[in-house]
């Protein structure tokens, strides 16, 4: 009797039964179907959905060695927590690994690298801790020191996303995963089309790409993201599904990938965009590669860019009487 | 989605301006800091500031003006939008874009006529205009009085506009259903009042001023209709469709022509910033009204603040959007179709010059959402084989876009029936042909195997 009404006190107070499960009580409402969930309910279909993705797109095969790109963050540390279960769950047979960046901010990385440190403990996953120190002779630090607060934000986007796929390189992985979710592809989508993207509004969908875009404009359509959200928290997916229905013209010209002459890395210019600030720096430049200007530095660098501008411009410029 | 998809796109353009065209106009007196500022034209005049987009305050006024009606020619003429034999319905909602268009299309008219008269063969015929003025005032919230003000405004407006002089139509957006027995009016509310998300009655209401416009027209023996949706609302759209997942129906409302309706659809002004018209009405004093509309709080609404955000910190920034979402690939029923007519004067033929064309490249679709017109994505497109249910309005629900199907329709089967029923015939025709069409090609698909009826008597 008692029973009864605890739960009808329950119903009365607002709080709602599983949906899935009729049972234990919802403790969240799903914003992808606004379904009302219990915990576990939600962490199973969260993880299911996960695995059909991952089988799906046939995203790995047995026996790879795959590193997870960990920040700390609740993104990463739910894909690291995800992953390591489904590979013991479903036996894919992956060797997975931990991979961290450490950009060199004093006070910032220092926390979550122990979060990173403790999954790596928990799921015991092996780590690999790489530092720009390393990478590039120069931590964030003293990048911020040379250029100001202003713009460095590039720096840090650009030498992450190699930094990455340098300890990638480094562990000997066959694939690199990030925690990027939906907010971030959507927003990825939206920002694309804004700025006039074409190339990466076409590829900004599929799974595995990763993506840097400059911080300071990002922020902008987050805020639009957020306020959609309330609105109608749909309208994220809705997003991506738009992206991945865009068809671009075939007879749009694309910028073609390349490999940075310096470095190796794939780069749609001479030099990839990293070895461009890290020459900046060196050489007592540091705003070279911010910003529209392409000064002097690798000058013909700049010039090859600024032609093959003019040419696409014509190209593209049929709508632009 | 949907419902924005289609020629609600160009619908919504063609009625409220409001958002994207309210930007304030800079008065000339900004340029007057700026003395020695003089037109890099006709390098005469002063010139002025405030129409936005990247030419701002380089041109005087009458440059200025000639440069909007330049764009607007270009793209009439590369398009093959208007042609002497046509007769063209301009939809005017008494806002500025659409008062511009009505403007230019009288300018391009009246010199159509002037050199008619001067012509000794008269080969070329003059094209016909007319006007239409949608009354939305049994769904919006709008006292009588100010809708009456409205119209009284739009008729002084036509008829300023002659020679040659242009048939006005005022018709109430329950129009829709006027081949439908019973009370259109109520039915209407009706399934507006069904609709519960706010930014699915926008999309809806868009849906069926399109219908109405439609039908006007073809009633009225129109073969064009012209919306003024200006660069500033098709970069809206771009952006409100992507939210509202409508990536593969979005090229087909963002193009010059849509020629998926009965009527097809022309945008002229698709290359103008609403700022430049904006500054147009206010240089010649065009006259406009605006209906008082409540607070927005649609995704339509959230967008269009968004974007003219957007454009204040960056002047080209609406026409990068559509731009960029210019290279997704259009349809094949964005373009005009060629004059195959034979009775068609050799002359007019040969006016319909297109060297803007790419139309080697188009993705053909041949299934529509039934309520926004959209073309749909395969995923879309249902298989009437697996169809178990018998109710037609179950079936419809089936049929319509993904978008229409979250934002419009309702979810549960007894008020979806309700819908269905309130709803105008010729939507409920549309689904219905969708279906027999199907069925139709799967006939074909096994004609040969088919036994016929002499075959049988045999």
């Amino acid at each position: 009797m008692e029973g009864e009404g605890e739960g009808e006190r329950e119903r009365k107070r607002g709080g709602r039964v599983c949906c899935v499960c009729n049972e234990a009580r919802a403790s969240v409402k799903r914003p992808k179907t606004l379904q009302h969930m219990c915990r576990n309910c939600f962490f199973h279909a969260f993880e299911s959905e996960i695995h059909q993705l991952i089988l799906n797109n046939s995203l790995f095969s047995p026996g790879e060695r795959v590193a997870i790109g960990a920040s700390g963050g609740k993104d990463s540390t739910v894909l690291a927590y995800v992953l390591s279960k489904l590979n013991r769950l479903h036996n894919y047979g992956l060797h997975l690994f931990l991979l961290s960046v450490d950009e060199g901010i004093t006070g910032y990385r220092d926390d979550s690298l122990q979060t990173v440190h403790r999954n790596h403990l928990q799921y015991q996953l092996p780590l690999q801790v790489v530092s720009y120190k390393d990478l590039y002779g120069w931590t964030m630090d003293q990048i911020v020191d040379v250029i100001g607060f202003k713009n460095n934000c590039t720096f840090c986007g650009v030498f992450r996303r190699q930094a990455l796929d340098r300890g990638a390189a480094l562990l000997k992985v066959d694939k690199l995963v990030t925690g990027h979710n939906a907010d971030d592809i959507a927003e990825t989508v939206l920002l694309n089309l804004l700025r006039g993207d074409v190339a990466r509004l076409s590829r900004c969908t599929s799974i595995t790409t990763g993506i840097y875009s400059p911080n300071a404009y990002r922020g902008f359509a987050r805020e639009f993201i957020k306020d959609l959200e309330r609105i109608r928290p749909r309208a994220i997916l809705d997003i991506i599904k738009s992206g991945e229905n865009f068809r671009i013209s075939t007879t749009t010209k694309m910028p073609e990938q390349g490999t940075c002459q310096r470095c190796g890395y794939i780069s749609s210019q001479k030099w990839c965009k990293a070895c461009v600030l890290l020459d900046g720096l060196n050489r007592g430049l540091p705003k070279l590669g911010i910003g529209r200007s392409r000064g002097s530095v690798g000058s013909e660098n700049g010039n090859g860019s600024k032609v093959e501008k003019s040419i696409q411009g014509k190209q593209c410029g049929t709508l632009d009487f | 989605m949907a419902c924005n998809g289609s020629g609600c796109q160009s619908g919504s353009c063609y009625k409220d301006e409001d958002a994207t065209c309210n930007q304030p106009i800079k008065s000339e007196e900004t340029d007057s800091t700026n003395p020695t500022n003089v037109c890099i034209k006709c390098k005469l005049n002063d010139a002025v500031s405030g129409y936005g987009g990247i030419d701002d305050g380089r041109f005087c006024a009458d440059c200025f003006k000639v440069n909007l009606f330049g764009k607007f020619r270009f793209a009439v003429t590369s398009n093959a939008m208007i042609t002497p034999t046509d007769k063209v319905l301009v939809a005017f909602s008494g806002g500025s874009s659409s008062r511009v268009a009505l403007q230019f299309v009288h300018d391009m008219q009246e010199r159509a006529q002037r050199n008619f008269d001067a012509s000794r063969d008269r080969s070329l015929p003059v094209f016909g205009v007319g006007v239409v003025f949608i009354d939305e005032g049994a769904v919006l919230s709008i006292p009588s009085s100010e809708m009456e003000e409205a119209v009284e405004v739009v008729r002084e407006v036509v008829s300023s506009l002659v020679p040659p002089r242009k048939e006005l139509h005022v018709v109430p957006i329950e129009t829709v259903y006027s081949s439908d027995s019973g009370d259109g009016k109520e039915r209407l509310i009706k399934v507006m009042d069904t609709v519960s998300d706010t930014t699915g009655r926008e999309d809806m209401l868009i849906c069926l001023r399109m219908l109405a416009l439609q039908k006007v027209a073809s009633e009225c023996g129109y073969n064009r209709i012209v919306l003024g949706s200006c660069i500033s609302r098709i970069a809206c759209h771009v952006i409100s469709a992507t939210v509202k997942g409508q990536g593969y129906s979005l090229p087909a409302d963002i193009q010059y022509v849509d020629a998926r309706w009965e009527v097809p659809v022309v945008l002229p002004l698709r290359d103008c910033f609403a700022q430049e018209i904006n500054m147009l009405c206010h240089l010649d004093g065009l006259k406009t009204v605006k209906l008082s509309t409540g607070p927005c709080s649609s995704i339509n609404g959230l967008v269009s603040s968004f974007v003219s955000l957007l454009q204040e910190e960056n002047p080209s920034r609406e026409s990068t959007i559509v731009r960029t979402a210019g290279k997704l690939t259009p349809f094949q029923f964005n373009r005009i179709p060629e004059i195959i007519d034979g009775n068609v004067p050799l002359a007019t033929r040969r006016r319909q010059k297109r060297y803007n064309l790419k139309s080697n490249e188009s993705v053909s679709s041949e299934s529509f959402c039934p309520l926004c017109n959209s073309p749909l994505n395969k995923s879309e497109i249902v298989d009437w084989s697996n169809m178990d249910s018998h109710r037609s309005s179950d079936n419809f629900y089936n049929t319509c876009c993904s978008s229409c199907q979250f934002q419009i329709l309702p979810s549960d089967s007894t008020s979806m029936e309700q819908f269905y029923m309130d709803l105008p015939k010729s939507i409920v025709g549309r689904a219905k042909q969708a279906s027999n069409g199907n069925l139709s090609l799967l006939r074909e698909q096994i004609q040969d195997f088919l036994l016929s009826d002499g075959e049988d008597e045999k």
